[in-house]
């Protein structure tokens, strides 16, 4: 693989947690009794005309706004082609004049992942193949928006095919990256990123594994330094981050294989096979369906008016990268060291108790190790106990070890106090001149050794130490047992 | 035998002096003695119209007014959604599919009180201009059983003609509501793009397609247009617009003083002498009764039918491909999908809609597009555009309904030819203007010809007023 560079643009359906279908007024909902969730619209049944869900578009408009793209009026169109899970056997999608054209995403690394658009359109129902050995639940990426179904193939030689309806209709954001992303790792930051925007946008839940959030990738491979991008294929049926980063992982690899070996890449559609680890070839470019989009006579176009544009942009909540950005900033890190307290929703924790004093590496220390692994008892810490025990650590009063325990004391519910906690379990602070004591008596019982550290032999440091946490019941701080022992080596050589 | 008003059945039903009921078996009477030789109906509704004008009839007892369409039978073309009765756009593949609601127009009908009595016959989802297309068989006209009625709502406009319902519903995409009524001598009545919910209408061609009323009198249609039209939430393409009622502008209407009527120069030409001479005929008399009558050219209308017979087809090549055998009607089975996708539509649909469906499909294509349905859209706006410029010097334009009266079964068997019966009505729907065709004489065969009125964008007090004008010099 070296000498290679991996180019990948990711595309992402977005199911919309509306409370309505996009065109009709049934029930969007995960899970229910098949075909329960169903009218004449999302039926197709003839003579039913769609009406688009004015949410639908609000929740499409904070997305585009979210990713900083440009909202444009829209209209939709009707992509052609025939499957059983298009009852209608024509999706209604935008095509040339999608609702968010031309954003950005920023990575926690700060680099920027451009947004080719996002745009709206319904999903399909779900088909399940039964008996002929094609039985299988179709898999959430089948079927979906952007291209023809992957069950297609599967439904040949299918004693039967099923097929639940409560699916279609419901309204979907497909957003399409620039091809910006050079690793699997990256792609996989930027679905989590993207994961988290849609999250704190109120727009999604945001479930991969129930096809809330389903991922495309088109992935091609070139030359280190390379200015053309190599052909590439797009790969279907990533059904997590892990699937995601396999998947591109194998398929960059095949491509460069192909090409090392004087082979060319095929332009295609490529199905990804958890089991295996390897994609399989779907269709190739000729073989693709030609759709025949035109504008779908049935609905009007979606223009915004300036109103509607300020309100929805004023209600978008403070979004992750300018909350990682807040707190880096007020702590005096990196961005990208304080991503997870941001997903975890840690900032304003951390970001309260360092306005309130604490100190900043600590905070953010004991956020994300012992508040984050207790994210249910964290709801029931307050910013003025969590700034109490970070300044007792800092103060020296507690020593790290101590600190922890507290902490978790506290998380569990067992009080708010710090100081009264650290006092009920015996911590409290030890004078310097127990400690120097402590100290003193450890060395003159270890004559032999306290040589040995004298000439700065860094084995025996350990047993130093180890004994004074012994003598003091481990109520001695460790950094400053060591600073003791230097100090006190110090003047002996002298 | 004067055929009775709409408004006289109702006006009576409404103050008791008439049962609905009586209506309803007096029509029903006539349709037993006649359908069977006029095949108007696909399905008479005899028990359903039986019971809902017993329940007229009951409301009236109780002193309840039961709406302006009190008693009164319609006629209802077979592609309207009716809930739980058989819906066939005279097509084989719909054949046993009961819808599960009513269309707007239908609840907008029964809510006054109107009786549906029978769903209609149809050329093949709407596709033709004789109903010879019907799966079913054709309805013939009431004048003349050995001609065609006219298409698409043939049975609409036979039904209406034959006295069997004083009104009917049709549907119009290229001409399908008033070149059957000219052919059988009634009024029809095409209202603008919006005006009418096309809910419940099975689409042909959604962005041609709208419902209109087939009447014996201007003043009747106008009672039926002040029921269906109106906003409709169900349909995004229905105006919000509230236009005031047409039966007062029918009341008005025999006053055209000082109106500005234009005859379309472009859609006299290629027309039969004796249908060119009632319109002149009809000219004169509107000049008569006042208005100013002159020629005026819309130069784009002559390429109408080639912009029509690409975006029609265009958009009934994607209506129609949900007739796939996997959800309702006709499915012929196979031993995989794709096999009993095409043996069902190869079974389901008739040569004109399989004709239609490949030209749609074609226009659609890649590396078509541009230069098929892209370039009618843009004729589209020429369209509008010339009609525009017209509307600048005339209230309402004049033209022929049908370039013939109703000619012979099989006479138009060459598809063009046929398409070519559309020539005068086809640019109103490409406008998405108003237009209604009113009996004008006859021709040398001694069979009706229509005269048609156009006007811009909802202007149908226009077209009804002037619908009026001629039918009191008819």
């Amino acid at each position: 693989m070296s000498g290679w560079e991996t180019v990948i643009g990711l595309e992402v359906h977005c199911e919309l947690k509306t409370r309505t279908k996009l065109f009709c007024s049934c029930t969007n909902a995960f899970g229910d009794e098949p075909n329960t969730n169903v009218c004449p619209v999302c039926l197709g049944l003839p003579g039913s005309l769609p009406v688009i869900n004015r949410a639908a578009v609000e929740y499409a408009m904070r997305i585009g706004m979210a990713l900083s793209c440009s909202v444009e009026p829209s209209i939709f169109h009707r992509k052609n082609y025939f499957y059983p899970d298009m009852p209608k056997d024509y999706q209604i999608s935008q095509y040339d004049q999608p609702i968010n054209v031309d954003g950005w995403l920023e990575l926690p690394d700060g680099k920027r992942v451009g947004i080719v658009r996002a745009h709206m359109e319904e999903d399909t129902g779900k088909t399940t193949h039964v008996g002929g050995g094609a039985s299988r639940r179709s898999s959430a990426l089948d079927n979906m928006g952007s291209t023809a179904p992957a069950g297609r193939t599967r439904i040949h030689g299918a004693e039967f095919s099923l097929v639940d309806y409560n699916r279609a209709g419901v309204p979907l954001v497909e957003i399409v990256s620039a091809p910006d992303m050079r690793s699997a790792d990256e792609a996989k930051a930027y679905v989590n990123e993207l994961r988290s925007i849609l999250v704190a946008a109120d727009v999604s839940d945001g479930k991969m594994e129930e096809g809330s959030l389903r991922v495309d990738a088109n992935v091609s491979v070139r030359q280190a330094g390379a200015e053309q991008f190599g052909t590439r294929c797009e790969i279907k049926n990533l059904n997590s981050l892990r699937s995601l980063g396999r998947a591109i992982e194998y398929e960059a690899r095949r491509q460069v294989q192909l090409l090392e070996s004087g082979d060319v890449v095929v332009q295609e559609t490529r199905h990804w096979n958890e089991d295996e680890g390897r994609t399989h070839a779907m269709r190739s470019k000729e073989e693709a369906d030609d759709y025949r989009y035109f504008p779908e006579p049935d609905l009007v176009p979606v223009a915004p008016d300036a109103s509607w544009l300020a309100s929805v942009e004023s209600s978008l909540p403070v979004l992750p990268a300018q909350r990682r950005s807040a707190l880096a900033s007020a702590a005096g890190v990196a961005a990208s060291d304080v991503a997870l307290l941001v997903e975890l929703d840690l900032d304003d924790l951390v970001g309260s108790a360092i306005a309130a004093g604490a100190d900043p590496k600590r905070a953010i220390n004991r956020a994300a190790n012992e508040v984050a692994a207790d994210l249910e008892g964290a709801r029931r810490l307050s910013v003025e106990s969590f700034t109490a025990l970070v300044k007792l650590e800092a103060d020296g009063k507690l020593t790290a070890t101590q600190a922890k325990q507290v902490l978790a004391a506290m998380l569990a519910g067992e009080g708010d106090d710090p100081a009264a906690l650290a006092a009920a379990k015996g911590f409290e602070a030890m004078s310097s001149d127990a400690l120097a004591a402590a100290v003193d008596e450890v060395i003159a019982a270890n004559p032999d050794a306290w040589a040995k550290f004298v000439e700065g032999d860094p084995k025996v440091a350990g047993l130093f130490v180890g004994q004074v946490m012994k003598r003091t019941s481990g109520k001695a701080d460790g950094r400053l047992v060591t600073e003791l022992l230097r100090a006190r080596a110090a003047s002996a050589e002298a | 035998m004067t055929a009775e008003r709409a408004i006289d059945i109702a006006a009576a039903v409404r103050k008791g002096e008439r049962s609905a009921r009586d209506v309803v078996d007096e029509h029903l009477a006539r349709i037993a003695e006649r359908d069977g030789e006029l095949h108007a109906f696909n399905l008479v509704l005899a028990d359903e119209a039986r019971a809902a004008a017993e329940a007229v009839d009951a409301a009236v007892a109780r002193g309840e007014d039961p709406g302006p369409l009190a008693g009164v039978p319609v006629a209802l073309k077979d592609n309207l959604c009716t809930r739980g009765i058989p819906t066939t756009c005279s097509s084989r593949i719909l054949e046993g599919w009961r819808p599960p609601y009513d269309a707007t127009v239908v609840e907008r009908v029964a809510a006054a009180g109107g009786i549906a009595i029978g769903k209609t016959n149809l050329d093949e989802f709407a596709m033709g201009s004789s109903t010879e297309n019907s799966a079913f068989g054709p309805t013939r006209n009431p004048h003349d059983p050995t001609r065609v009625p006219g298409g698409s709502s043939g049975g609409s406009a036979a039904a209406v003609a034959a006295q069997f319902a004083p009104l009917g519903l049709g549907s119009d995409t290229g001409g399908s509501i008033r070149q059957p009524a000219a052919l059988c001598g009634v009024v029809g009545m095409k209202p603008t793009y919006g005006a009418v919910s096309r809910y419940g209408l099975i689409a042909f061609a959604s962005s041609l397609d709208q419902i209109g009323p087939f009447a014996t009198t201007v003043a009747d249609a106008a009672l039926l247009y002040d029921v269906i039209a109106g906003h409709d939430p169900l349909d995004s393409t229905s105006v919000h617009d509230r236009l005031p009622p047409m039966v007062e502008a029918v009341r008005q209407g025999e006053d055209v003083d000082g109106m500005r009527i234009g005859i379309v120069r472009e859609l006299m030409e290629g027309i039969a002498p004796d249908v060119v001479a009632q319109v002149n005929r009809a000219a004169d008399a509107l000049s008569a009764a006042g208005a100013k009558v002159d020629e005026v050219s819309v130069p784009a209308c002559v390429y109408g039918l080639s912009a029509y017979y690409l975006i029609a087809p265009a958009e009934c090549s994607s209506n129609l491909a949900r007739y796939d055998g996997v959800r309702y009607g006709l499915r012929v089975d196979a031993p995989d999908i794709t096999a009993m996708y095409s043996s069902t539509r190869a079974a389901g649909f008739g040569a004109e809609v399989k004709r239609r469906i490949m030209l749609g499909t074609y226009a659609l294509s890649a590396g078509y597009y541009d230069a098929y349905y892209g370039k009618a859209q843009r004729v589209r706006t020429l369209i509008v555009r010339d009609f525009d410029a017209a509307y600048k010097r005339f209230d309402a334009l004049l033209s022929p309904t049908s370039p013939t009266t109703a000619f012979a079964f099989g006479a138009k068997s060459d598809p063009l030819a046929m398409y070519m019966s559309d020539v005068c009505t086809i640019p109103s729907n490409l406008s998405g203007h108003p237009a209604i065709s009113v009996p004008f004489g006859v021709g040398e065969d001694g069979l009706p010809v229509g005269v048609q009125v156009m006007a811009n964008a909802l202007q149908e007090a226009t077209v009804f007023r002037a619908g009026a004008a001629l039918e009191a010099q008819a």
